[in-house]
């Protein structure tokens, strides 16, 4: 099974479920894919060494001697990735989306393609019983997809496959989770929490995922507002993380809260036995 | 004219908390929400919407069922695995790029602008603002940020506004990327966390790569003192001024939770006081250059 973990809103506290989660089931696969700012290693503390895995991409490159200056490829994109200059046609790379069309209709064929590395995949070399991958977009790239498509490569799928994903409601927040079998979306019981989940919803169920939601930083007399969203559209909710600064703490130096709270670790076990009983 | 973008790397460490008690303090400024992807301003600002603009950008290749052959050279020829084995386009997937339409020998694959947004003019106690809501699924998040930064570029220009607020997304892609585009400054805000030092370090690259004049917020600041003073440590080594520091309280919160500002209604807390405090650095840095 693959859940992700997604959210609208940042930081309410997906990277703290995927971690806890991951470290309290059996034969657990955790996927970082939260690309642009990966945050899951602080917790797994993984032994990445220094090997690693590319992540490139196709860029188109220009031949002088053969370009005509037709601007048939500058019509083409549709990213707007390459524009014309003194009759040279130069490319943006950070913009190119690299789907390869410029080179296919280039009638002189004078455009060919050339990799590009934008990211890496690492994982943890040490063995244990986690398995640990991460994919990471190189700064200054634009474009998470390509990485976080490599990354979902590694899931094995006679793991409990667990996939951090990048907060929001677009693109990569979408890729992380459209080969999933359930999303967990974690809220927190303020507006803004409530406004992103909404969004987040509208989201998942574009993608028709299975999905319930998780209350973090729950707070007795405050939860309401999230509550009665979920029941007006019902949807479960699988289970509230107290406001405590014992558990905001520990995230701060990298704890894993459920190695200080081990009662958690049982709670997070009934909650995917749960989800499995759900899916079955 | 000056544009100051407020961004985070790690997502909800206080950005729109931090932008919406600011707005509140500036004169003569335009808002920009560049959050598409969780837009949250306008549940402190309560703006009133004075223009509701559709924002049509991404596209999908659409096919004609009369006159596909089946022929498979879209499957073929799309990157994006947008083509299913029975040679339908997954529309969730389709990136729009036109390949398909360019090799299919029928011609019966076409582009279609999708509606993916609405953008908004509006009015707040402070002054105009500029928002989006992108629809469901909705792609080209980075182009709908171009937009509103634009947008707020124009009201500015006309109106004869001193100040661009701009609250930005979480992360260093696209939406990031689009909302620092022509900043004069960024302001990072970031909290004393493992993970909030692991993505302000990534976050500062990204506006040292733009050569855009940074300052750190570090908000909760006094959560974990000693990952603070790591963080202050880090932006001295990288000559970045850390320019407020914001203390733990359960008050933000509370007054969040009443779609309230701090700052109007605390405004003598110790929090409203730190707040200020920002402005007041941050106008005199501005107005030395």
């Amino acid at each position: 099974m693959v859940i992700t973990v997604l959210s609208g809103k940042g930081g309410t506290g997906k990277t703290t479920v995927s971690t806890n989660l991951a470290l309290s089931i059996d034969n657990a696969q955790l996927l970082d894919a939260d690309v642009e700012e990966p945050d899951s290693y602080i917790f797994i503390k993984p032994d990445f060494t220094e090997e690693y895995e590319d992540v490139n991409r196709l860029i188109p490159v220009i031949n002088n001697d053969k370009c005509t200056s037709c601007r048939k490829c500058i019509d083409f994109c549709q990213y707007n990735a390459l524009a014309i200059m003194l009759d040279n046609v130069l490319v943006y790379p950070e913009i190119c989306h690299s789907c390869g069309g410029c080179a296919r209709i280039c009638p002189e064929g004078a455009i060919s393609e050339q990799e590009k590395t934008i990211g890496s995949i690492k994982w943890d070399h040490a063995d244990n019983i986690l398995e640990f991958w991460q994919g990471e977009l190189n700064i200054g790239e634009e474009s998470s997809i390509p990485v976080i498509e490599q990354l979902k490569k590694h899931i094995d799928p006679n793991k409990n496959v667990i996939i951090d994903a990048q907060p929001g409601t677009t693109c990569p927040t979408i890729e992380a989770a459209i080969d999933s079998d359930f999303c967990i979306l974690v809220t927190e019981p303020t507006p803004f929490g409530l406004n992103d989940l909404q969004m987040a919803v509208e989201v998942v169920r574009d993608i028709k995922k299975p999905f319930a939601v998780i209350i973090n930083r729950s707070e007795e007399g405050y939860d309401d507002i999230i509550e009665k969203y979920c029941k007006k559209e019902g949807i479960k909710i699988l289970m509230k993380i107290p406001f405590m600064r014992k558990i905001a703490q520990l995230y701060s130096t990298g704890i894993p809260f459920i190695e200080e709270m081990t009662s958690w670790k049982e709670q997070f076990v009934i909650m995917y036995k749960g989800i499995e009983e759900e899916l079955s | 004219m000056k544009k100051i973008t407020v961004i985070s790397g790690k997502g909800g460490t206080g950005k729109t908390t931090v932008v919406s008690n600011l707005a509140a303090l500036v004169d003569n400024l335009v808002l920009a929400d560049c959050d598409v992807d969780a837009p949250n301003m306008y549940l402190l600002l309560q703006p009133e919407i004075m223009d509701d603009r559709l924002f049509k950008s991404a596209k999908i290749a659409i096919k004609d069922q009369n006159r596909c052959t089946s022929c498979g050279v879209c499957l073929e020829v799309c990157r994006f695995n947008a083509v299913t084995s029975g040679f339908e386009i997954n529309s969730i997937k389709c990136d729009g790029c036109g390949v398909c339409v360019a090799m299919c020998p029928t011609k019966a694959l076409s582009l279609e602008e999708q509606e993916t947004g609405h953008i908004y003019i509006s009015q707040t106690d402070y002054g105009p603002m500029v928002h989006a809501r992108l629809n469901a699924g909705g792609e080209n998040s980075g182009k709908l940020v171009s937009r509103v930064r634009d947008l707020s570029d124009e009201i500015a220009e006309k109106e004869d506004k001193n100040i661009i607020l701009i609250d930005g997304s979480p992360g260093i892609g696209c939406p990031v990327v689009a909302s620092l585009k022509g900043a004069d400054y960024s302001l990072i805000v970031t909290e004393p966390t493992l993970s909030g030092l692991s993505d302000l370090k990534r976050i500062l690259e990204l506006t040292r790569l733009f050569d855009i004049t940074t300052f750190v917020v570090i908000n909760k600041y006094d959560l974990n003192e000693d990952i603070s003073y790591d963080i202050e440590q880090y932006c001295e080594d990288n000559s970045t001024e850390v320019i407020g520091r914001i203390s733990f309280s359960s008050l933000v919160n509370h007054v969040l939770r009443e779609g309230k500002l701090l700052v109007k209604e605390e405004p003598e807390s110790k929090v409203a006081n730190e707040i200020k405090l920002i402005w007041k650095q941050l106008s005199k840095i501005i107005g030395e250059k």
